[in-house]
C-alpha cells in the first residue's frame, strides 16, 4: 500500500494528539512508583519504579483527613455513588422531561422547555447559596441524598433527548397506540430502546461531571465519611503545612491515577453502544 | 345498523380548517371499501378518525353496533398499515408482529402460534428474526400487513400503503392485498389517490373531494355513471375529454358539433364529458381530431390530438391500428356514451 504525504501528515497530528493525552498520564503514573523523596529531589520520573505496591497500598487504606478517618477506597466509593446516582437519575429525569415535552402536547410545553433550558445560565456554582439552605434545611447534609438530588436536574441532557424525540415520526407513536401501547409502555418499549445510545452517551458525560464535582460536596459534607475523591485530592495529604513532614507527592499521583480509574472504565464499558450508534442507523 | 357507521362525521381543525364535513358512511361487514381523491381531500382524516387517531369534531362513528367516539385507539380493536409502514425499527419483525398480541395479554405459545401462521400466509417466515432495516420494500409492506392481521381485528385500515413501493411491486401487493382480503374476510378501508388502485381494490368506492363523499358506489358503478364533474374527471385514465356546450330544446351544440335529444331537460351552459375509450372511427363523424402525439401502449393506442377550437382531446384505440402524426380523424361516440354536467353546479344533467 502506498502512502500519500498526506496521510503522513495526518499520521503525525494523530499520534502529537495521542502523545498530548497519554504522556501527563505516564508520567503520573511513573512518578506514581517512586518514593516522594526521589521526586522532590530529582524531578518527575518516565520510568517505573519500586515503589508501587506501597504507594497505591498506603494511598488506599491509610486514614487520613483531620480526623484520620476516612481512607481513599472510603472516598472512591462515595464518589462512585454520587456520581452513579447523578447520571442515573439525570438520565432518567431527563428522558421522562422530554418525553413529557415532546408528546403530550399541552399548551405551556413550549415555555416549560425554555424555563429549563434557561437553567443552564444557572450553574450550581451560581446558586449554591440557595441550595445549601434548601438541603440543609431539608436535614440532608452529610448524607448521599444531599450529594445528589440538587444536581439531578439536567437542562443539557433534556435538551438532547427532546431533539431526538422529534426526529421518531409520528406514525410510530400511532402505530404502537393501535398495538395497544399506553403512554407508559411507549416509552419502556419505544423510546428507550430507540434512544440507547443517546443514553449511553448522556450517561457517560452525567457520570464524568458527577464525579469531578468539587465544590458541591465541599460544603455540603463536614463528617469525613461522605467525602469525596476530588475533595480529597485537595485535603487528604496535606499534613506538611508545618514545614515538619515532606510533601508526599508520590502518594499523591497515585492518589490521581487511581481517582481516574472509574470514569474510564464508565467510558470502556459504554462505549461499545456509542460505537454501535455510529455504524449502525436504526432508522 | 351496518357494521362501520359514521354518521354526519366532521372534523375541523384547531386552525379552522374544515377537513370533513358531515360525512355518512356505512361499511358492510367483510367488505373492501376504497376512500379515493386527490391529496388534500381529506380522505386519510376520515380514516384516522376511524383509527381514533382524530378527534372527531361533530358526528358519530359506530362500529360493530359500539359508539366509539371516545374510545382509545388502543380500544378500538381496528389495525392501520401506515404509508410509510411505521414497523418497529428496534424490533426484529417477530416481535414486531408480536407487540399488539403482547400488550393484550395473550400467552407465549398462542403468540408464537398467531405470528407464525400470519408469517406463513405473507411468506414471510424466513425473515422473522430480522430487523426491518434489512428488508426491502415489499418485505416491509407485508411484515406491516402481517402486523395488522395477526391481531385479528374487527376492522383493517389501509392509509395509501403501496406508494412507497416501485410500479411494479406496487402491482403484485396490490393483488395480493386483494386476495389476502377475500381470504381473511376482514372489513377494510382503503385510502389511495390512485385510481387505478381505487378501482381495482374496492367493492365499493367513496370518491372524497374538499371533504365530501361526491360519490359512492362499486367501481363500475362510478366508471359507468359518474355523478358529478369531479367524479368524471378522477375516474378514469386517460382522463375524460370535457368540452364546453349549451343546452337548447334538448339540443346540446359544442364547438364544432350538436348532438339530438339528449334526453335531459336541461337549458343552458354545460360541460360534455366523453370517455377516449367510448369513441370510434367513423364516416359520419361528430368530432375531427388532428392528432399530435401517439402513445403506442401495445394493446392500445392513446391518440392525442386537438379539435377545431384547439382544445386537447383524447382517444383511445385498439393498438392494431396504426394512427400518424399529423393525421386527421372522424369520431364518433359509441352507443351515445356521453356525460353532461352542469357547468355551474358540476352536477351531471343526462
Amino acid at each position: 500500500m502506498k502512502i500519500k504525504p498526506l496521510q503522513i501528515i495526518a499520521h503525525i497530528i494523530l499520534i502529537l494528539g495521542v502523545l498530548l493525552m497519554v504522556v501527563p498520564i505516564w508520567i503520573s503514573f511513573a512518578s506514581s512508583s517512586h518514593d516522594s523523596v526521589t521526586i522532590l529531589t530529582e524531578g518527575m520520573k518516565f520510568h517505573i519504579g519500586d515503589q508501587l505496591a506501597r504507594n497505591y497500598n498506603e494511598v488506599l487504606n491509610e486514614k487520613g483527613g483531620w480526623s484520620e478517618e476516612v481512607t481513599a477506597a472510603k472516598m472512591f466509593i462515595n464518589s462512585f455513588i454520587m456520581a452513579l446516582g447523578i447520571a442515573t437519575l439525570k438520565v432518567v429525569i431527563s428522558a421522562m422531561s422530554a418525553y413529557a415535552l415532546v408528546y403530550y402536547r399541552f399548551k405551556l410545553a413550549v415555555p416549560i422547555f425554555w424555563l429549563i433550558f434557561i437553567t443552564l445560565l444557572v450553574p450550581l456554582e451560581v446558586r449554591i447559596f440557595p441550595s445549601y439552605k434548601i438541603v440543609s434545611d431539608l436535614g440532608l447534609t452529610n448524607s448521599y441524598t444531599g450529594l445528589i438530588l440538587p444536581l439531578v436536574a439536567s437542562a443539557t441532557a433534556t435538551f438532547f433527548f427532546r431533539q431526538f424525540y422529534k426526529t421518531i415520526p409520528d406514525e410510530l407513536l400511532e402505530s404502537a397506540k393501535l398495538d395497544g401501547a399506553n403512554a407508559w409502555s411507549f416509552f419502556i418499549d419505544f423510546l428507550v430502546p430507540l434512544s440507547k445510545t443517546m443514553i449511553a452517551a448522556m450517561f457517560i458525560f452525567m457520570f464524568v461531571y458527577g464525579y469531578s464535582q468539587y465544590l458541591w460536596p465541599l460544603i455540603m459534607t463536614t463528617a469525613e465519611e461522605y467525602w469525596t475523591v476530588v475533595m480529597g485530592m485537595k485535603i487528604i495529604y496535606t499534613e506538611s503545612y508545618e514545614g515538619v513532614a515532606l510533601p508526599r507527592t508520590a502518594e499523591r499521583f497515585a492518589y490521581i491515577i487511581l481517582s481516574m480509574i472509574p470514569p474510564v472504565l464508565v467510558v470502556v464499558f459504554l462505549q461499545k453502544w456509542f460505537i454501535k450508534g455510529l455504524i449502525q442507523t436504526e432508522k | 345498523m351496518s357494521f362501520l357507521d359514521l354518521k354526519n362525521v366532521t372534523k375541523i381543525y384547531p386552525n379552522g380548517t374544515k377537513a370533513v364535513h358531515e360525512t355518512s358512511l356505512s361499511v358492510d361487514e367483510g367488505e373492501f371499501m376504497v376512500f379515493v381523491g386527490p391529496s388534500g381531500c381529506g380522505k386519510s382524516t376520515l380514516l384516522r378518525m376511524v383509527a381514533g387517531l382524530e378527534d372527531i369534531t361533530e358526528g358519530d362513528i359506530n362500529l360493530d353496533g359500539k359508539l366509539i367516539n371516545e374510545v382509545d385507539p388502543s380500544e378500538r380493536d381496528v389495525a392501520m398499515v401506515f404509508q410509510n409502514y411505521a414497523l418497529y425499527p428496534h424490533m426484529n419483525v417477530y416481535n414486531n408482529l408480536a407487540y399488539g398480541l403482547k400488550n393484550r395479554g395473550i400467552d407465549k405459545e398462542t403468540i408464537e402460534q398467531k405470528v407464525n401462521d400470519a408469517a406463513k400466509l405473507l411468506q414471510i417466515s424466513d425473515y422473522l428474526q430480522r430487523k426491518p432495516s434489512m428488508l426491502s420494500g415489499g418485505q416491509r409492506q407485508r411484515v406491516a400487513m402481517g402486523r395488522a392481521i395477526v391481531r385479528n381485528p374487527k376492522i383493517f385500515l389501509f392509509d395509501e400503503p403501496l406508494s412507497n413501493l416501485d410500479a411494479k411491486l406496487r402491482i403484485q401487493m396490490r393483488l395480493e392485498i386483494k386476495k389476502l382480503q377475500q381470504k381473511v374476510g376482514v372489513t377494510s378501508i382503503f385510502v389511495t389517490h390512485d385510481q387505478v388502485e381505487a378501482m381495482t381494490l374496492a367493492d365499493r368506492l367513496a370518491v372524497i373531494n374538499n371533504g365530501i363523499i361526491e360519490q359512492l358506489g362499486t367501481p363500475i358503478e362510478i366508471y359507468d355513471n359518474p355523478k358529478s364533474l369531479f367524479v368524471a374527471g378522477f375516474i378514469g385514465s386517460p382522463q375524460m375529454n370535457f368540452l364546453d356546450g349549451n343546452i337548447k330544446n334538448k339540443t346540446l351544440s359544442a364547438e364544432g358539433f350538436e348532438i339530438k335529444d339528449i334526453g335531459s331537460d336541461f337549458e343552458g351552459e354545460v360541460k360534455l364529458g366523453i370517455r377516449p375509450e367510448h369513441l370510434s372511427q367513423s364516416e359520419n363523424s361528430l368530432i375531427n381530431l388532428k392528432v399530435d402525439l401517439v402513445e403506442q401502449l401495445g394493446s392500445d393506442n392513446l391518440v392525442y390530438g386537438q379539435l377545431k377550437d384547439k382544445k386537447d382531446f383524447c382517444y383511445r384505440c385498439p393498438g392494431n391500428l396504426t394512427i400518424e402524426k399529423g393525421a386527421d380523424l372522424s369520431l364518433n361516440i359509441e352507443n351515445n356514451k356521453y356525460y353532461i354536467f352542469d357547468k355551474s353546479t358540476g352536477k351531471r344533467v343526462n
